[in-house]
C-alpha cells in the first residue's frame, strides 16, 4: 500500500517558540553551530491509491491550517 | 433565550459556563453533545474551553470539524450570537468563523492569572456594555493570537478587535485578546468570562460580556 509523508511546518514569518527553546538547549549542550530550530510535524498516510488532488485537499481541509502553516508531501513505498 | 453549551470530549469549562449562564447571567442553558446534538430550540451558542479531542493536530482542529460545529457555522451565518472562550476561541478560528489563529505562548509557559482587558470597539453586542477596563482570568498555553499583516489591517479597519490586553501576557500580535467576525455576532477570546461572574469567584466583570445574552431577543 502506498504511503504518503506529509510535512507540516509553521510559516517562516511566525515565531516558533518551542523551536527557540530547543535552539538554546542545543547550544547549551555545546552545539554552537545551531543558529535556529523550527519544529514541524510529519504525518504518515497509508492510502489505497495516490490521488494528488485528494492529498492536497486533506492537507488544506484538516492536516494543515493555511493561516499559520505550510505543507508539502512525498509519496514513498 | 436559551444558550447551547457545546460539549466535546476534553471540554472542561462546560460546567462552569452552564452554571454561570443559569445562575449569574440569568438565561436558560443546556449542554449539546458534539456528535448527536442539535441547535434546534437554542438562541445562542457558547463554545467552552478545555482540550477538545486532546487538542490533537492543533488546538481546536478536530472539534472544528465536528458535526455540531458545522451546525454552529450555519447558526452563526444567520447572525445569531456565538461566543467561544479559550479552547472555544481556538475552535472558532479553526472553523473559519473568526480570522487568525492561536499559537503557543511566546514563552512556552502555561499562563494562569488574572489579566486586565480593554474593550477596543464597542459596536458589537459583546462589547457594548464594557465601558471600563475589566479583569478576567486567563489559563492557556496556546493563546498567542497571530494574523498576517493584511489580515491585521482588515480587522483593525473593520473594528473586529474586541479586546486588547493592557499588559500582553503571551506575545499576541497587537495585544489582541479577542476578536469578532465582520457581522459582530461571533466573539472569540482567550480570557474566561464564565469564570468571573460573581464576587465569590474573585470578580464579576465577565457579566459585562455575558449579559449580552440576556438582551438578545429570542
Amino acid at each position: 500500500m502506498p504511503r504518503v509523508r506529509v510535512y507540516v511546518t509553521l510559516k517562516p514569518a511566525l515565531l516558533d517558540s518551542a523551536g527557540r527553546t530547543v535552539t538554546s538547549s542545543l547550544q547549551h549542550l555545546g552545539f554552537d553551530e545551531v543558529s535556529d530550530v523550527r519544529i514541524g510535524k510529519l504525518i504518515h498516510l497509508d492510502v489505497e491509491k495516490v490521488e494528488e488532488s485528494r492529498i492536497k485537499e486533506m492537507c488544506q481541509k484538516l492536516l494543515a491550517n493555511p493561516v499559520i502553516e505550510d505543507f508539502s508531501y512525498e509519496v514513498v513505498g | 433565550m436559551k444558550v447551547a453549551v457545546l460539549q466535546f470530549p476534553g471540554s472542561n469549562c462546560d460546567q462552569d459556563a452552564l452554571k454561570a449562564l443559569r445562575d449569574d447571567v440569568g438565561v436558560d442553558a443546556d449542554y449539546v453533545w458534539h456528535n448527536d446534538g442539535s441547535l434546534n430550540g437554542f438562541d445562542a451558542v457558547f463554545v467552552p474551553g478545555g482540550f477538545s479531542y486532546g487538542d490533537y493536530l492543533r488546538c481546536g482542529a478536530m472539534a472544528s470539524r465536528s458535526a455540531i460545529m458545522q451546525e454552529t457555522i450555519r447558526f452563526a451565518k444567520e447572525g445569531r450570537p456565538v461566543i467561544g472562550a479559550c479552547n472555544g476561541f481556538q475552535i472558532l478560528t479553526e472553523s473559519g468563523l473568526l480570522p487568525g489563529a492561536l499559537l503557543k505562548n511566546e514563552r512556552q509557559k502555561f499562563i494562569c492569572k488574572d489579566v486586565m482587558l480593554e474593550a477596543v470597539n464597542r459596536t458589537s453586542i459583546w462589547t457594548a456594555a464594557v465601558d471600563r477596563t475589566i479583569s478576567l482570568p486567563i489559563a492557556h498555553g496556546e493563546g498567542r493570537y497571530v494574523i498576517d499583516a493584511d489580515g491585521l489591517k482588515r480587522i483593525q479597519d473593520q473594528e473586529q478587535i474586541a479586546f486588547r490586553y493592557v499588559s500582553n501576557p503571551n506575545g499576541s500580535v497587537d495585544d489582541i485578546a479577542g476578536v469578532v467576525n465582520e457581522a459582530g455576532n461571533v466573539l472569540g477570546l482567550m480570557p474566561h468570562p464564565e469564570r468571573a461572574t460573581k464576587e465569590l469567584l474573585g470578580g464579576n466583570d465577565g457579566l459585562l460580556i455575558l449579559k449580552a445574552l440576556s438582551l438578545v431577543n429570542a
